[in-house]
């Protein structure tokens, strides 16, 4: 079954070229089950891929499949070649169930938009490119696909084009990514020129024997793979565009912007695991990374009042939890948190989108209110996404990922206390800033009045996705409640176990408690705060120092501000004073020269014979002078 | 017959077309620049003379007869020159005639 591996990225691949030459003809419903059944498809050929892989697993664990040679140019052959191992196989199984799922949802959500099929057709090439980035056997092909996922952000961020501000966010995201995926580029071809191969694997054998442990070479190479990882998943200092990128329609925002797209970094980084182990500086400079990013994100979600924002906040703070867990060596637990929050961030973005359809395209969480009665299922099911991103205790997928990092973070050999507090803070607020969003939109008094139920198309999803947020961590069980550590075992064929140092099962439990009673504490405070007794939350929003924190937050502790300042505002400054090019000006100064001397000589032509015949007189004499004395 | 001194000969030619090309470059009215060129070309003629006597060669005076034709023939030219200068500007003054100034 494995020889099937191909078609899992071709089916959307041919459903996106279908789409894309023919829908603007197709009915609806046509449209709908080609963007629907390819991704559909897709996702049944990788179910049983998977199980194949998993009942016989193949030698070394590890299948790989070579379709052709994309260019041969000396030693520099690159093939279209598929490369299944249990990391690409976990990720194809998200990608794939989880985008099948927000298609579906989408089929009935964007039922009503006059670009349907070309919503469909850039949501099957988005899949396609996805597929393709985390299959890839090299790097050029994963860089291929890289770019792909792109492209198709740029495209669904500013599918609604006719207005220029979702344009502006679609470029914001593409030139933000941009910087990225040019100190990719770079790591990529220092990669070749020192290892003579982009094929992953290889290229991570042939480090690992060529290079030493903090070689500059090996430093170079992972903070250049770093920087492409920084961009494309939205960590500290390229996170700008990714609240901006919410200008999409709400299923891309699911589907690229919190599942699947920006956890390419993390991908890429556990892909590379070999080459980051090589340059300890980098490894814990990811860690340091997450840490700030998740701290600071999450500060930022506490004071938005956009929902879609709260949760793009709430996806930087999540991928800087996968990026503190990378950076202490637990590379699968970041692999498992990227799952978990794929089906809880994916399932609070459609319920979002559900929310806002019924509001009239109103994002405004002050403006809602209510809506638990409205909009039963609606609420439970972001309630369940929403306690799981809290990671509630025991009965939520985000505790048991959510536990298994800040457990690493606590106790591997890299880690450090100060990593583990702020995981632990960002614990508290990760659980205070969604639970206030639970309570704005869904409790309190109702005030606007909603006669909205949604279609099965986008009921099936959600619940599909609420039982996947509760039960999705039971393939993770810590040795305190049981001990079933399968993911990881899994995982194992791919990574190097952890060592943990400070590894009592005795100070897990104690430490799973204390990251419990945070998440519970924060959730409480947010009833406190946004539920009980309201006023308290405006005295300290009002306050001085409140107001101005509030402020800072707002803008996402002024990154824009600042980016605008030093990089947006001098290089406008740049083109316009650069305008007319100043390369021109020399031709146009030699242009002037001969104008001058044009005038110069112009002033000779007087009209007057006797100047001419004095001339001539002169010019006799210097030719006989010449002729005589020289 | 008494050979002309070369030298002689040479300094007066040079004299006399010194004393045309200033008279060329100084006077403004035509008729005098068109005597001074005359002057000029006599002298250049006289040259020819002086060289022909020196080494007994007839192409000097051969030369000669060839200027006094081109200076009649100048000479036409120039006098049908005035003749319009004057129809169209009544006068004679050559910086007059400056409409081809650049």
């Amino acid at each position: 079954m494995l020889d099937w591996l191909w078609v899992i990225p071709a089916l959307p691949f041919a459903g996106y070229i279908v789409l894309a030459l023919a829908g603007a003809r197709l009915s609806r419903a046509i449209v709908a089950s080609v963007g629907v059944g390819s991704v559909g498809l897709s996702t049944a050929v990788a179910l049983v891929a998977g199980f194949s892989f998993i009942n016989s697993p193949p030698s070394n664990h590890v299948y790989s499949q070579t379709l052709w040679t994309w260019i041969s140019v000396g030693n520099f052959t690159p093939r279209i070649a598929f490369y299944l191992d249990s990391l690409s196989l976990v990720m194809t199984l998200v990608i794939t169930f989880v985008s099948f799922l927000i298609h579906l949802y989408s089929s009935e959500f964007m039922i009503d938009d006059a670009g349907y099929s070309r919503f469909f057709a850039y949501m099957n090439l988005f899949v396609g490119s996805m597929l393709t980035l985390v299959l890839a056997d090299n790097l050029l092909l994963l860089y291929l696909g890289w770019e792909g996922v792109g492209l198709c952000s740029y495209l669904l961020i500013g599918f609604w084009y006719q207005d220029p501000a979702n344009g502006r966010a679609a470029r914001k995201a593409f030139i933000v990514t941009r910087v990225g995926d040019t100190a990719f580029a770079i790591g990529l071809f220092l990669l070749f020129t020192h290892l003579g191969t982009l094929q992953i694997q290889e290229v991570m054998q042939r480090a690992a024997q060529q290079w030493t442990l903090n070689s500059p070479l090996a430093i170079a190479a992972a903070a250049l793979l770093l920087g492409g990882a920084v961009g494309k998943s939205a960590q500290l200092p390229l996170q700008t565009w990714l609240p901006d990128a919410m200008a999409g329609p709400t299923p891309v925002s699911a589907l690229i912007h919190a599942a699947t797209m920006v956890t390419a970094g993390v991908y890429l980084i556990a892909r590379a695991h070999v080459l980051f182990s090589l340059a300890p500086p980098v490894q814990s400079a990811v860690a340091v990374i997450g840490a700030a990013t998740l701290l600071i994100a999450g500060f930022s979600a506490l004071s938005q009042h956009d929902i879609k924002r709260v949760l793009a906040y709430s996806t930087i703070s999540q991928i800087g939890y996968m990026f503190l867990a990378l950076g202490v060596g637990a590379w699968s637990a970041a692999i498992f948190h990227l799952m978990t929050h794929a089906f809880f961030k994916a399932l609070l973005f459609l319920a979002a989108g559900v929310v806002i359809l019924a509001m009239h395209e109103e994002h405004d969480m002050y403006k809602m209110g209510g809506l638990r009665r409205r909009l039963p299922l609606t609420f439970w099911t972001f309630l369940i996404g929403a306690a799981s991103l809290s990671a509630l205790p025991l009965v939520t997928a985000g505790f048991y990922s959510k536990d298994l990092i800040l457990w690493s973070a606590w106790s591997s050999p890299s880690g450090s206390t100060w990593l583990w507090i702020a995981g632990l803070v960002g614990a508290l607020l990760t659980s205070l800033y969604t639970f206030r969003m639970v309570f704005l939109t869904f409790f309190g008094e109702a005030k606007h009045e909603v006669n909205y139920t949604p279609g099965n198309g986008i009921r099936v999803p959600l619940i599909v996705l609420a039982c996947l947020s509760l039960v999705g961590g039971i393939v993770e069980l810590p040795r305190t409640l049981g001990g079933q550590p399968w993911f990881s075992e899994f995982m194992g064929s791919v990574f190097p176990a952890l060592h943990y140092v400070q590894g009592h099962a005795h100070a897990e439990l104690v430490l799973q408690i204390v990251a419990a009673v945070v998440s519970l504490s924060g959730i409480y405070l947010a009833y406190l705060f946004f539920l009980r007794r309201r006023v308290s939350a405006d005295g300290v929003g009002q306050s001085m120092l409140g107001a101005a924190l509030d402020r800072f937050w707002f803008g996402g502790w002024g990154f824009d501000w600042l980016y605008n300042k030093l990089f947006v505002t001098p290089y406008i400054w740049l083109a316009r004073t650069n305008k007319d090019d100043f390369i021109d000006s020399i031709y146009d100064g030699i242009a002037k020269l001969n104008e001058v001397f044009y005038r110069a000589l112009s002033q000779t032509e007087t009209g007057k014979v006797r100047w001419y015949m004095t001339g001539i007189a002169l010019g006799a004499i210097v030719a006989i002078a010449i002729v005589v004395f020289l | 017959m008494p050979v002309l001194p070369m030298e002689q000969g040479l300094i007066l030619a040079a004299l006399l077309f010194a004393l045309g090309l200033v008279g060329v470059l100084v006077r403004r009215n035509v008729i005098f620049i068109l005597m001074s060129i005359e002057i000029m070309l006599n002298a250049a003629g006289l040259a020819f003379v002086v060289a022909g006597s020196r080494w007994a060669q007839e192409d000097g005076q051969v030369m000669f007869v060839f200027i006094l034709a081109v200076a009649a023939a100048e000479v036409s030219v120039g006098l049908a020159l005035l003749l319009q200068l004057y129809r169209r500007l009544q006068t004679l003054d050559v910086d007059a005639a400056s409409k081809m100034r650049g």
